[in-house]
């Protein structure tokens, strides 16, 4: 043991010597990654989506009466069981999708507005859902949650509402005017939960959801104030909007989707310019990847945060102005429609990238379409759709429970999507 | 109670962190075990207190095998703990603390005042006076560290490892520790005692193991010299044959004046140091980590606000500076810790080169990144700096440490300095690296920046440093050229001042 | 009281040096007390419409009858609002202690709040005081119990985000098992499902390290859309065989109940929230009292150190999660067969996420979350009793309903003393990560 005591041997500078004293142990690891791809993130996500469908399946079997009442006879015709129950399955998802993008039926009519229906639903339900989408997404990267986009959308809608229904200004001027309004009501919103994060810690998940109801509280006490509320009085609603603060059809009147779908697509283009080209975003990216990291290179945290919080919020603004200024011109206390949380859903599936939130935000809009369908033409329930939503980003956000139930092997889609993080960090 | 360890490994990954060690601790002796950081004390320690698994070798209790698969089991064995970090709940009592895990309770309620009495008969018997119902975070550091030994004795411990005990504590405190040692010898429990105080370890310790780079190298009585020892400890200086030509000294760059940081607690962790390192020159502070070196650097660069004192670069006061203007005023910094402050793992390397130069032409302005000359500037310093990758698009999580490493001072190199300042430069470096990296801290030297290297390793620093201070607690406690032994250097580090050398604290003041 | 002499001797020798406490925060929070207290005495006290404020203490089926207080108004406002100021400007040259201020600041509430109905009271009608506090804690119960339901889960380091959703299961369950299988087996099923969601919530936060605020939030869309989905598909087309369960009324508790205000109050109401005084105090003592008290804490503020004295740390979690689920579940119980007697769709409208501010503004103890909650109770119950009130000038019922929500943004900002939650809340624990 003693065979080096007090050594006059020159050899303690082995190959070893100071390297990998720390070292975490990635080298190897990252090239065995590269051959197994099974679980790749797309893999991940088309799975959740099928783990869901079939949790849904179950869900619609279970509560159909016809299935229920071929069961009372099971073993003497099990045939009759399976197929009530596959009867009840694929009309409930045949008329999701008729509802969101085809209906076949339709075809033989030939009237556009009819054949075009469905997409057009699809895309006015999505529309929002994408602003909403973009706007989780954004602070997702900076390292926040905005569980506030409901309370955003909120005052955006007060705001282009009001500029909508009291200002009477031009064609083209009135939107864009009412839109900015929009803006700036969602930005002052988020902005505080910003600034309440910059100056004092306190936690974006804590601020946002308790501004979301105070913003609830302020809408319906708005719409109890004569000026904001519409005559006679009688009702929580505002008068409805001019008819130049709305966005423009995109197909003509019959169908309802409008040019506040442009704007998305135009939104999904400037977030990931934001975040890919601009200054700003790369020190967004690495505050949220790397505090320490931000930090030491010189970033200022805190104004980082208000100014994402400042964006973040226009873009729920967006996502409220869509709404008052186009799908429902008046404002009532529930205009949000859910948009607010469905974005938290819809960014998680689209996994922090702005093109993977808009499909994200259509898929989600298809769903939304497709279940009123569901409500026309079938026994099942339209709350369906959140239940495969809520499905589909739990499986998401559990990755280990995907590879688990298909038996995948452990690979790069490894990581959830964000950080662990608790109250006090 | 006699605890043997035979052929223990630890391996994480594709590091060793302990090699085949051999132990053996004889009932009521204190076994010392003594190291430098990163030797493999501690996790050789959490080995044997069933935290990790052993990846080789076996564990005997009273000549028995043992296996632990967790603390629980080592406790149950008689092995007992106290952590280098407090294995304490900071809202909880004394007393909570102490019975945490083990209550007593009547009639479905906890037995507090059995729990206090318990505390009070451990204290009295080992003179560890504390008060029961005190809150832990409360408590100072030293008494904190008494909890945290009353625990392990209230758990019947008959092997006590105590885990750099003397590190947290001043002076008087680790005096008093070393009495309640040797009285607790003298009760029959066995202590392994971690440290890299010198003189501690042959104060109080019965036998010596020496443990570097997770080998033992070495058994030594306590009456070794402390000189024998810190040869043993820190190794034979190796010359790394750094080609350089002696300083030019210029005009002074970085002057650093009575600067003082104190932490949230009130702790003060750099102690009123001065010292200025001139353009042309590299002045290295060595020192065992967690001796005020990382609040140093980091009050320098604007990453924490120092309590008094003045950091003056090229003449101008920056103190009040962010990190930002410290920056932009010509300062390369190199944090310490790359994996954790210097480089964004999920970043590319491409990006993690422009980190702290993103906005500064050509790679950005006030507005958009300049994406074409980012990936440009990225072939060129990879290909400058020899960065081995397939790509400078993959994430800086792919590279290796000492590639990770490279990025680091390729981007801070990359932009004309007027002071570097570099914490650790090789830590987790292969050799090949290492190299190359001294090569360019002396290039930058050369080409007239003032460089303040902080090191751990003393080889690195006696090869690179024209001027060196050794820090210990918060404090420059002696300056030593490069030409010093290492036993100079080793008695330093570890506290004992003036024990042998001529080089003495004097000249530093 | 012998050793912290030899502590101080040692402390010396340490190199601490003085941090000194935000001389700031103690000025503004003395001058919001001072300003506070000059608004009650000379706001409230000069603009009440009659001299005197009459308050009636009886409540329906009161067997002792107290009679009406008519309090002369400006007086009493002046004396409320120079007790404040006293209290403010002692805060200003002394200073009171953390501990101290909590009670100086309840104390300070419930005075401003007298002074307040007191100046309501003015305009001609009479403030049923009794019933007042009798509706206040029957809109507070299922915030108090969402709120211990949420305690349990994140004082040993689970974030409960999901209470919103456990509560709408609960409210769900007891409705449907409530008709099916009678009162009592709705309690059960409103229980047992609570704890399903909670060991969701525990399975996807524990096993699966998933983000815990994520999962709360992706929880409560699944429990609303669950809950509508059955609505509709078992409910709606059938609701006197599905969603008919009556409820419980109030069960008058004999002599207790008859003891004037309290009585009313405290004893005359339903079995579930008898249950919850039960579940309050067990929590409260065995939070600090018990064995399984001592290691959730432990577990909840450094799980590693409680691993290393062998707890297990998981299992622990495990079961305080779903036990914390089954509590919000019963919370979700009192919203349907405790109250209206039918669920609908989404009835817990947001009272979750009060629960969860309740948690927080009472600073993750259950006394603090039930002062808290009855707080919001009281602020929703006001509400009601101004409505029929006819102050000197009408405060709209939706911005008071804001009090809650604002109070607690206030309070994670740290405007109103620090707050903060156990060290290792919403930390998933990995053996040997440290």
């Amino acid at each position: 043991m003693s065979e080096q005591k007090a050594g006059g041997e020159p050899a303690v500078s082995t190959p070893e010597s100071g390297s990998s004293k720390i070292e975490t142990p990635d080298g190897g690891a990252g090239r065995l990654r590269e051959v197994f791809r099974s679980d790749h993130p797309a893999v991940l996500t088309i799975l959740a989506i099928v783990a869901a469908v079939v949790i849904g399946s179950i869900l619609i079997i279970a509560s159909d009466q016809a299935t229920r009442t071929a069961a009372s006879y099971f073993t003497a015709a099990p045939m009759d069981t399976f197929s009530a129950a596959w009867h009840a399955v694929s009309g409930a998802y045949v008329a999701i999708f008729e509802g969101s993008i085809l209906n076949p039926s339709s075809l033989s009519s030939g009237d556009t507005a009819t054949i075009f229906g469905p997409i057009s639903e699809t895309i006015v339900s999505a529309t929002p859902l994408i602003f909403a989408g973009l706007s989780v997404t954004l602070a997702f990267r900076a390292g926040l949650f905005n569980i506030g986009a409901q309370g955003q959308i909120l005052l955006a809608a007060i705001f282009a509402g009001y500029v909508g229904f009291s200002w009477h200004l031009p064609v083209v001027l009135h939107v864009i005017v009412a839109v900015l309004a929009g803006i700036l009501g969602g930005a002052l919103w988020a902005g505080l939960a910003g600034v309440l994060k910059a100056k004092t810690g306190a936690h974006e998940v804590i601020t946002t959801i308790m501004l979301n109801y105070v913003a609830l509280g302020l809408i319906q006490y708005l719409l109890g104030v004569h000026g904001f509320q519409a005559k006679p009085y009688n009702q929580a609603i505002s008068p409805p909007v001019d008819h130049n603060a709305l966005y423009p059809h995109l197909f003509g009147s019959a169908l309802r989707a409008n040019v506040a779908f442009l704007v998305a697509i135009a939104a999904t283009v400037a977030v990931a310019w934001l975040l890919g080209r601009s200054t700003f975003g790369f020190r967004l990216r690495t505050v949220g990847a790397n505090q320490d990291a931000a930090r030491t290179a010189g970033i200022s945290i805190s104004r980082v945060y208000i100014v994402v919080m400042l964006i973040v919020g226009a873009l729920a603004g967006l996502a409220g102005s869509a709404q008052v200024l186009g799908t429902s011109p008046q404002v009532t206390s529930d205009i949000d429609a859910g948009f607010g949380f469905d974005a938290i859903t819809v960014s998680l599936l689209g996994r922090g990238s702005p093109i993977g939130t808009f499909w994200a935000g259509m898929l989600f809009g298809a769903l939304r379409a497709g279940s009123v369908q569901l409500l026309a033409s079938t026994n099942t329930p339209s709350d369906l759709v959140q239940v495969l939503q809520a499905l589909i980003v739990l499986f998401i956000a559990a990755p280990g429970l995907v590879r688990l139930i298909f038996r995948l092997r452990r690979g790069a889609g490894g990581q959830t999507a964000v950080v662990a993080k608790g109250w006090n960090g | 109670m006699k605890l043997q360890l035979q052929g223990i490994t630890k391996r994480f990954g594709t590091f060793t962190a302990n090699d085949q060690i051999d132990l053996v601790v004889q009932p009521g002796e204190i076994h010392a075990l003594l190291g430098e950081n990163g030797a493999g004390k501690s996790t050789l320690m959490n080995v044997l207190y069933g935290l990790y698994e052993p990846t080789e070798g076996t564990i005997l209790v009273d000549d028995a095998p043992v296996a632990f698969k967790g603390p629980g089991d080592a406790m149950a064995a008689g092995i007992g703990m106290v952590h280098q970090h407090f294995m304490l709940v900071p809202v909880l009592t004394v007393a909570e603390n102490i019975m945490l895990g083990a209550e007593q309770t009547s009639r479905g309620m906890l037995d507090l005042r059995r729990a206090r009495k318990l505390v009070r008969e451990l204290s009295d018997r080992h003179h560890l006076e504390v008060d029961p119902d005190a809150k832990v975070e409360d408590l100072p550091v030293g008494i904190q560290q008494r909890v945290e030994i009353l625990k392990a004795l209230a758990r019947e411990a008959k092997v006590l490892i105590l885990d750099e005990p003397t590190a947290v504590l001043t002076p008087q405190e680790t005096d008093h520790l070393m009495e309640v040692m040797r009285s607790l010898k003298e009760q029959g429990t066995s202590l392994v005692f971690i440290s890299h105080k010198l003189r501690e370890v042959r104060e109080v310790a019965d036998t010596i193991t020496v443990i570097r780079r997770g080998k033992v190298v070495g058994t030594a009585e306590p009456t070794a010299t402390a000189a024998e020892l810190a040869a043993l400890m820190v190794g034979r200086t190796v010359q790394l044959r750094v080609d350089k030509e002696p300083a030019q000294p210029r005009d002074v760059i970085l002057d650093v004046d009575k600067l003082r940081v104190v932490d949230a607690a009130g702790q003060v962790l750099v102690d009123d140091i001065s010292f200025s390192v001139r353009g042309g020159e590299i002045y290295a502070i060595a020192g065992v980590q967690g001796n005020g070196q990382t609040e140093l650097t980091e009050a320098i660069v604007g990453l924490i606000e120092p309590a008094s004192g003045r950091v003056v670069i090229d003449g101008e006061d920056v103190t009040e500076d962010t990190t930002y203007d410290i920056l932009r005023a010509g300062v390369g910094y190199v944090p310490e810790d790359r994996a954790h402050d210097g480089l964004v793992s999920s970043f590319s390397i491409a990006e993690n080169l422009v980190l702290d130069m993103h906005d500064q032409a050509p790679f950005g302005g006030r507005i958009q990144l300049n994406n074409k000359e980012i990936a440009k500037n990225a072939i060129a310093r990879v290909e400058e700096f020899d960065v081995r990758t397939t790509s400078a698009s993959a994430p800086a999580s792919t590279l290796s440490g000492g590639n990770q490493q490279k990025v680091v001072l390729a981007r801070e190199l990359s932009r004309p300095l007027r002071l570097f300042v570099v914490s650790q430069p090789t830590r987790g470096v292969d050799v090949g690296s290492m190299e190359f990296v001294h090569k360019r801290i002396v290039a930058e030297r050369d080409r007239g920046a003032a460089v303040l290297l902080v090191s751990t390793e003393l080889d690195e620093v006696v090869s690179l440093a024209d001027r060196i201070g050794v820090m210990y607690r918060g404090a420059i406690v002696g300056e030593l050229p490069p030409t010093a032994s290492a036993q100079e250097f080793g008695l330093l580090m570890g506290g004992q001042q003036g024990d042998t050398g001529d080089h003495d604290t004097k000249e530093s003041a | 009281m012998s050793a912290p002499t030899t502590d101080e001797e040692l402390v010396v020798h340490h190199k601490v040096v003085q941090v000194g406490p935000s001389r700031a925060r103690q000025t503004a929070v003395a001058i919001a007390l001072i300003v506070i207290g000059l608004f009650v005495a000379i706001v409230l006290a000069s603009t009440g419409t009659h001299p005197n404020a009459k308050f009636g203490f009886d409540a329906g089926g009161a067997r002792v009858h107290v009679p009406t207080l008519s309090l002369p108004e400006a007086p009493f406002c002046i004396v409320v609002g120079a007790l404040i100021v006293l209290a403010g400007i002692y805060h200003l040259v002394r200073g009171f202690t953390p501990a101290a201020m909590r009670w100086v600041g309840s104390a300070v509430g419930v005075l401003f709040l007298l002074a307040f109905l007191a100046w309501a009271g003015t305009g001609g009608r009479t403030v049923q005081f009794t019933s007042l506090l009798q509706q206040g804690l029957f809109l507070a119960a299922p915030l108090i119990l969402g709120a211990m339901g949420g305690i349990l889960c994140e004082r040993s380091g689970v974030i409960n985000v999901a209470i919103e959703g456990q509560m709408l299961a609960g409210a769900f369950a007891g409705a449907l098992l409530g008709t099916v299988a009678g009162l009592f087996a709705g309690i059960v099923a409103a229980i047992v499902v609570g704890g399903l969601l909670g060991l969701l919530l525990a399975v996807f936060a524990i096993r699966f390290l998933v983000n815990q605020v994520i999962l709360g939030v992706v929880l409560n869309v699944l429990a609303l859309g669950l809950t509508g989905y059955l609505f509709d598909a078992i409910m709606a087309n059938n609701s006197n065989g599905t969603d008919n369960p009556g409820f419980f009324g109030p069960a008058k508790v004999p002599l207790l109940g008859d003891i004037p205000v309290i009585g009313p109050v405290v004893f005359d109401q339903n079995y579930i929230i008898y249950a919850m005084y039960v579940i309050v105090i067990v929590i409260d003592v065995a939070l600090i009292r018990t064995r399984w008290g001592l290691r959730t804490r432990a577990v909840g503020e450094h799980p590693q150190a409680a691993d290393t004295v062998g707890i297990n740390v998981l299992r622990l979690r495990y079961q305080n999660v779903v036990l914390g689920g089954c509590v919000a579940g019963l919370a979700g119980a009192l919203l349907t067969i405790g109250s209206v007697g039918a669920f609908t769709k989404n009835i817990s409208s947001g009272q979750g996420f009060i629960a969860l501010a309740a948690v927080i503004f009472g600073r993750w103890t259950p006394r603090g979350a039930l002062g808290a909650a009855l707080l919001f109770g009281f602020a929703g119950a006001l509400q009601s009793v101004l409505s029929f009130l006819n102050p000197p000038l009408q405060i709209n019922s939706n911005l008071l309903g804001m009090l809650p929500y604002v109070v607690t943004i206030f309070a994670v900002a740290g405007l109103v003393g620090r707050v903060r939650a156990p060290a290792a809340d919403g930390e998933p624990y990995v053996k040997g990560s440290a």
